[in-house]
């Protein structure tokens, strides 16, 4: 498929990646922000042909593994009453809220329905005036863009039964929130490209010069990650710390304006509370006055419900990129993508889940010694 | 969900005041609101995500990145094989 394959090109893979040999002379530390090239990164195994010393650390851009526990049960709550029809990505079906989870309230009869696109709520709301239709709008920029326009289709269309239970993130105040972590290691970022093709990288620049981390629009490809490394780690070489964008088919630096501009009219920057990192400030966005009358969580009287994450569960140091799924005792074990105790293991984009997939095996321990009873 | 795709938009509509389109994403076609890239035309590739064109795909830029690519050295013979390298996922989806 045309720019797809060509950036799966194995031979200028290699190319890429006897550069990045080349240019590397000491150990260096990038995180990549996105879920999305997690799973390229441990799919393709490029976290185990860099050199040695350069290292990838898995970052917190998976939307599905940092939405909190109590908006899942919040989700769930709502999700069981009778006169709801309740709308969702796939990715957020099977993550396991305090009791349940969306898949098996819907094998239990509720009305849970898994879309594409934000509008096929909006079309939904339309055929069945007689039902409540809910749709759980979470993730990044890149889906804010989409929510946004939903919002205000049902708004045009006049559509009183349509609402959205908002959990939207941002990544720039993530960013900023990993580099003020004490311990913190990360050097360099790959930036998610797709969010910078909303967003743009202008709120990056302040965050490269403060932190003085080069930080790399990178898009999702076998290359365009290798490339991505290779541009982090010349600039980390040569002393530098600037943003450059690798993704430069799909990314400008303004963003794309007009999705900007929907998504500024139907929402409003708030507090987020981050699964296992805690509440980063501005770095959510919740509906506007204007569209507040949308909101699933006032019009279901929601907002009280609490949530305690499991305690086996090491999420916030797998999204911090502290540790990695290996190190959990549960993984693979009491944790499996068929049966996830943590958001990372739910989602294909989740780092948990990434690994899983891949076949990545905890590190050998040492045999416990042999006891004579 | 936050994976985007690059598409080829194949028709334009307009559905209730909004621009939608036909987007062919090798040989899977589906509809897409393009009202974030009203400049898109029959023909251009444009990414999507959830069912929306976040951004059109520079043709230019597309070809200059795999120019610079394929116009660099080999500066160090390592004795990694591309197999290594793309083994996985590339190799499955690529017929043949
Ligand atoms: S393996 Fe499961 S329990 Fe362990 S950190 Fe990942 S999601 Fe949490």
């Amino acid at each position: 498929m045309k720019y797809l394959d060509e950036y799966r090109d194995p031979a200028l893979a290699r190319r890429l990646l006897d550069e990045i040999h080349a240019v590397a002379t000491r150990p260096w530390t990038l995180m990549e922000v996105c879920g999305g090239q997690t799973h390229t990164i441990v799919r393709q195994g490029i976290d185990e042909l860099l050199p040695p010393g350069v290292r990838m650390i898995h970052g917190p851009g998976c939307p599905v593994c940092v939405t909190p526990l109590e908006l899942v049960d919040k989700a769930l709550a709502i999700a069981a009453r009778e006169d709801v029809t309740f709308t969702s990505y796939g990715d957020m079906l099977r993550v396991p809220g305090n009791a349940t989870d969306l898949l098996a309230l819907r094998a239990g009869g509720s009305d849970v329905r898994v879309v594409y696109s934000p509008l096929d709520a909006v079309r939904i709301a339309g055929q069945r005036p007689d039902r409540e239709v809910v749709f759980f709008a979470v993730g990044f920029e890149t889906t804010a863009p989409a929510n946004a326009m939903a919002v205000l289709h049902a708004h045009r269309l006049g559509l009183p039964n349509f609402s959205m239970l908002v959990s939207h993130v941002l990544v720039p105040p993530a960013m900023t929130a990993i580099l003020d972590a004490p311990g913190c290691e990360v050097q360099g970022f790959l930036a998610a490209g797709h969010v910078c093709a909303v967003m743009g990288w202008t709120e990056y620049e302040p965050i490269a010069d403060r932190y003085r981390v080069p930080i790399v629009v990178t898009g999702f490809e076998p290359l365009d990650l290798l490339e991505g490394i290779l541009m982090a780690v010349r600039q980390l070489e040569q002393g530098r710390a600037e943003v450059q964008n690798q993704y430069a088919r799909a990314v400008r630096r303004q963003g794309n304006t007009e999705a900007q501009d929907a998504i500024r009219r139907v929402f409003r920057v708030v507090e987020r509370a981050w699964r296992g990192i805690g509440t980063i400030p501005g770095s959510g966005l919740t509906l506007t006055e204007e569209f507040a009358g949308y909101d699933a969580e006032t019009r279901f009287a929601v907002a009280d419900i609490t949530a305690q994450e499991n305690p086996l569960c090491i999420a916030g140091d797998i999204l911090t990129g502290t540790r990695v799924p290996t190190d959990c005792p549960a993984y693979g074990a009491l944790c499996t993508p068929r049966g996830p105790l943590g958001a990372p293991m739910v989602s294909t984009e989740g780092t948990c889940a990434a690994y899983f997939s891949a076949g990545r095996r905890p590190l050998p321990r040492p045999p416990a010694p042999a006891r004579s009873s | 969900m936050c994976l985007g795709v690059p598409g080829r938009i194949m028709e334009t509509t307009d559905v209730a005041g909004m621009l939608m389109g036909r987007v062919d994403f090798g040989g899977v076609s589906r509809d897409v609101c393009l009202a974030y890239v009203p400049e898109a035309r029959v023909g251009d590739y444009v990414i999507v995500h959830v069912g929306f064109a976040i951004s059109l795909v520079d043709e230019a830029e597309a070809r200059r990145t795999l120019e610079v690519l394929r116009t660099m050295g080999d500066t160090l013979d390592q004795e990694l094989s591309p197999e290594q390298v793309l083994g996985g996922a590339a190799a499955q989806r690529r017929p043949g």
